[in-house]
């Protein structure tokens, strides 16, 4: 294994997150906190002069990588850079506990938006802006990102994408992955600068519009008020509702708009079958809710609001469905475990795994009535191949594993069935909230240090599917026989 | 450029591994999802999985818009009728490989008009082109022709008490006196582009260029000339065989081939009458010793085993024969072949990415001149090209001593019309000459590449 070459993007990458920190250092500097701006020097110093020196230490000609090294740099690079993007918070003292600044800064990389902070308003602007660029920056991937602004991109960094980005394939829409990143990253910012925009002309002020536009396009879920987006104006409620929808969306249908070729966009099964999941939850849990309510319109809303920020894995809040019946709860839990398509922003099983999931159980059903009956499982108008589906059955059942595997673990906190197995589902998909909790801005900030953790590593599994998580702590890729 | 390759085979994957290295977006189409998962691990490229042939395939591949679309799959027709479709669709330039000489015979010329195609390539026809011109030199490694053959640049090792062991490039000119330019030295893995204090040592490949009677003069002095292969044995009756000894036979020499298979010794009897045909296993030494493998001037191996070729050549090399030639397609095997004692060694493949390299650096906006060959030379590192000087030349006519070169660039050789002169201070690019260009490190697209603005 070239393990020069990791640890040589480790240090690049320590770089990168000290370069990253630049833009809240400037944001502290403009709202003149003079005390976090020097907080955020240092870190970025301790991060820059960190990574110079690995990446001196450890230089190499051989660049190559292959798909073991693409698993094990990928893992270590969201490490590294949660380690890193924690030390504002505890440097500043805003956060004085290191795991809890971690499982912070690692539920902002992950976008999952789970938070420790018992009062969020407190923190300064600038530590507030941080938190949702981080959700920014991993939903679309770290080293996305950076094959988007690197000049040279190595011939087999397809590894590094296909271990980042979610989903059973990955699809390329230009020939160069360069290209790719960076089609993918312009739509990206098109999209949250289109949101700011309206939320800021809608009446929020721009820090708040910007910072729930970072927060939405990442499908974080971070928000800066105690009660999450309940507070803001109705506007501002549907908009980010939209947006949610928008960014649980896969990148690729972007881009085939943007090429003129809606007709492709439109004929995704994945997409339709997204958007008909959220207008029937929303439907059933209107119906439920209404008695809440008792106003068509505020039903709508709250229903909706709530079920786009589940089924994308964002975790917003308009109103605290801890409340709501029964039957609104269940859905909702059962929908944190969608988490819209692939190849969006979006964390959970992605529905194209679902789908798959459905034929393939309809395909068995029907080999066992026909044994001779041949039979491919079809998926966006093409056969998919065995190999695939076969990844993606495992893949459940892996995850499934996952789940429980947290749940067992932090299953001696006294939060009830309900409480833990939410917060594991929850961390696991990326979505952010939890059930049984005080309120759905949702505070993990009563877990022990050790469920912090876990939990922490329960946000990287998910956000970076599993498989690599698991390649890279296996004993087997390290040791040498 | 935006290029679309149509197979992923051996040639497919040399060629996508070249033209990616030269910055192209290229588009990988083959019917093999297999074949496309080594792809797209190993390549940066978009890989699309269908028939080459197939209106929805290409058009998925976005060959409507694809400056270039190459077809090198297995067949022929599959070629042709993709690249026909290709050009119906939009695509710019059609590149197909044809290898089967009954379509290489009269009605070649025909078939390209009629699917517009703008190159056709066969494979096995540039190879036995090469192996011709380097059995008629056998004292090169390797030779690659300019200007039609008005210019030669060849790779010679420079052997053991060889007379310019030692000597600097001034004192071999003062020594050999002609109009020749040791234009590229290899030594171990590095290459150079040797001035003239740039000392020779024994064991360096040397790339002279030179025209083809000054080569010999030359070699004659050094006294490495060894004459020109008579008797020629093949092993392997493939269609570079078939087409090699249509050549040797046309120029008056002896060619002996022995393949395995008795069916093909009966179809290449059929189509050879004068050529000496056994029906054997070459792998047999016995049977090469019978057949008089002592006696040839040149032994050229050519089966479609990489592995057999290096074998039995390394057999020939023992038994004394001058010149051993083996073909070798993969990469990292004829390194190691090399390393074995194997001199000479050709690879269709290389060939074939070389062709269609020179093919797509010529399309690119080409200002004042164009690409008329290219070569890579000392595995890849330096390319010899030659260029046609175009009337929109800034420096035409400007002597070669006023203009201002990149680092490492030389100006190896300008042929006006057949006549060709190793270029001095003093000399001019006129419109219409051929300038011969060696490279290193760059991958110049037309002279004003060359030139330092």
């Amino acid at each position: 294994m070239n393990r020069r070459m990791i640890v040589n993007t480790l240090g690049r990458m320590c770089q990168l997150s000290a370069a990253l920190m630049v833009l809240p250092l400037i944001v502290a500097l403009l709202y003149r906190e003079y005390k976090q701006a020097l907080c955020f020097l240092i870190a970025i110093s301790v991060a820059f002069v960190f990574g110079t020196l690995l990446s001196l230490i450890c230089h190499t000609k051989n660049k190559v990588i292959y798909a073991k090294e693409g698993f094990v740099t990928v893992v270590g690079v969201w490490i590294t850079v949660s380690v890193f993007g924690a030390l504002p918070f505890v440097i500043s003292g805003e956060i004085p506990s290191f795991v809890d600044a971690f499982f912070e800064t690692v539920s902002g990389f992950t976008t999952t938006g789970a938070s420790i902070l018992t009062n969020v308003e407190s923190l300064s602007k600038s530590m507030l802006f941080w938190r949702s660029f981080t959700h920014w920056i991993g939903g679309m991937g770290i080293l996305v990102f950076v094959m988007a602004i690197i000049p040279k991109v190595s011939d087999r960094s397809i590894h590094l994408m296909r271990a980042e980005v979610p989903g059973p394939v990955v699809g390329k829409i230009v020939p160069r992955i360069k290209d790719t990143a960076k089609i993918l990253y312009l739509i990206y910012i098109f999209l949250t600068l289109l949101e700011t925009a309206l939320l800021y002309f809608g009446g929020m002020s721009l820090f708040d519009s910007i910072v729930h536009s970072l927060g939405t396009a990442g499908t974080g879920g971070f928000g800066i008020r105690s009660d999450s987006i309940a507070s803001y104006s109705v506007y501002s409620q549907w908009v980010i509702a939209v947006f949610m929808v928008l960014f649980g969306i896969n990148f690729n249908l972007y881009f085939f708009v943007l090429i003129r070729k809606i007709g492709i966009a439109l004929k995704s099964t994945e997409l339709w079958y997204y958007i008909a999941t959220i207008l029937v939850s929303t439907a059933i849990i209107s119906a439920n809710v209404f008695s809440v309510y008792e106003n068509l319109s505020e039903t709508l809303r709250h229903s909706f609001f709530q079920v786009s920020s589940i089924v994308t894995t964002t975790g917003y809040a308009t109103a605290d469905f801890n409340n709501w019946p029964g039957l609104s709860k269940g859905l909702l839990f059962v929908l944190m475990f969608a988490g819209g398509c692939a190849g969006s922003t979006a964390g959970g099983l992605k529905f194209s795994r679902t789908i798959m999931l459905l034929k393939m159980i309809g395909r068995q059903i029907r080999c066992m009535i026909h044994p001779r009956s041949v039979e491919n499982v079809r998926f966006e108008q093409k056969s998919v191949e065995e190999g695939v589906l076969n990844s993606v059955a495992i893949y459940f059942a892996i995850y499934m594993f996952l789940i429980l595997m947290v749940f067992l673990l932090i299953c001696f906190e006294p939060f009830g069935i309900e409480g833990n197995l939410s917060a594991s589902v929850s961390c696991v998909n990326n979505v952010g909230p939890a059930f049984g909790g005080e309120c759905p801005a949702s505070n993990y900030s009563a877990y022990t240090d050790f469920s912090k953790v876990v939990l922490s590593f329960a946000m990287l599994l998910g956000r970076l599917e599993i498989f690599p998580m698991i390649i890279a702590f296996s004993p087997s890729t390290w040791i040498k026989k | 450029m935006k290029i679309v390759i149509a197979g992923c085979g051996k040639i497919g994957t040399t060629v996508i591994e070249s033209l990616l290295a030269e910055g192209h977006n290229v588009i990988a189409v083959d019917d093999s999802n297999l074949v496309l998962q080594d792809v797209t691990n190993m390549y940066d490229v978009m890989c699309v999985c269908g028939n080459a042939a197939d209106y929805n395939t290409l058009t998925e591949a976005g060959t409507q818009k694809a400056d270039m679309f190459v077809a090198v799959t297995g067949s022929d027709e599959l070629n042709m009728l993709s690249c026909l479709i290709a050009k119906r669709l939009g695509a710019k330039y059609t590149v197909a490989r044809i290898r089967n000489p009954e379509y290489n015979g009269q009605g070649f010329v025909f078939i390209k008009d009629q699917i517009d195609l703008s190159l056709a390539i066969n494979p096995e026809l540039y190879a036995a082109r090469e192996l011709f011109n380097i059995l008629k030199l056998p004292s090169a490694l390797n030779i690659e022709t300019f200007a039609r053959g008005n210019f030669e640049m060849v790779e010679i090792r420079l052997k053991e008490k060889s007379p310019i062991d030692g000597m600097s490039l001034i004192d071999v000119r003062k020594k050999y006196p002609g109009k020749y330019l040791v234009c590229v030295v290899q030594r171990g893995e590095e290459v150079f582009i040797p001035d003239g204090q740039f000392v020779l040592k024994s064991g360096d490949k040397i790339g002279l260029t030179a025209t083809p009677t000054e080569i010999q003069k030359l070699l004659k002095k050094l006294g490495i000339l060894q004459k020109q292969a008579r008797n020629v044995m093949i092993l392997g009756a493939s269609r570079t065989a078939f087409y090699l000894s249509k050549m040797l036979l046309k120029s008056g020499n002896e060619v002996k081939i022995i393949d395995i298979d008795r069916e093909k010794c009966v179809q290449i009897c059929d189509t050879l009458p004068g050529a000496v045909v056994i029906a054997g296993d070459g792998a047999e030494q016995e049977l090469l010793l019978e057949e008089g493998i002592k006696s040839m001037d040149a032994f050229v191996s050519l089966t479609g085993m990489d592995e057999e070729n290096i074998l039995v050549s390394l057999f020939a090399n023992s038994q004394g024969v001058p010149k051993v030639i083996s073909k070798v397609n993969r990469k990292e095997l004829s390194a190691m072949a090399e390393k074995l004692g194997l001199e000479c060694i050709i690879s269709p493949k290389r060939i074939i990415s070389d062709v269609v390299l020179s093919y797509a650096r010529a399309l690119q906006n080409t200002v004042g001149s164009q690409v008329e060959t290219l070569y890579k030379l000392m595995d890849g590192k330096v390319e010899a090209l030659e260029f046609i000087v175009k009337d929109d030349f800034q420096h035409a006519g400007v002597a070669i001593k006023d203009m201002r070169f990149k680092p490492n660039i030389l100006i190896a050789g300008i042929v006006t019309g057949r006549r060709a002169v190793i270029p001095s201070g003093d000399d001019t690019f006129k419109v219409g000459d051929r300038v011969i260009v060696i490279a290193a490190d760059q991958h110049p697209d037309d002279l004003t590449d060359i030139i330092d603005q």
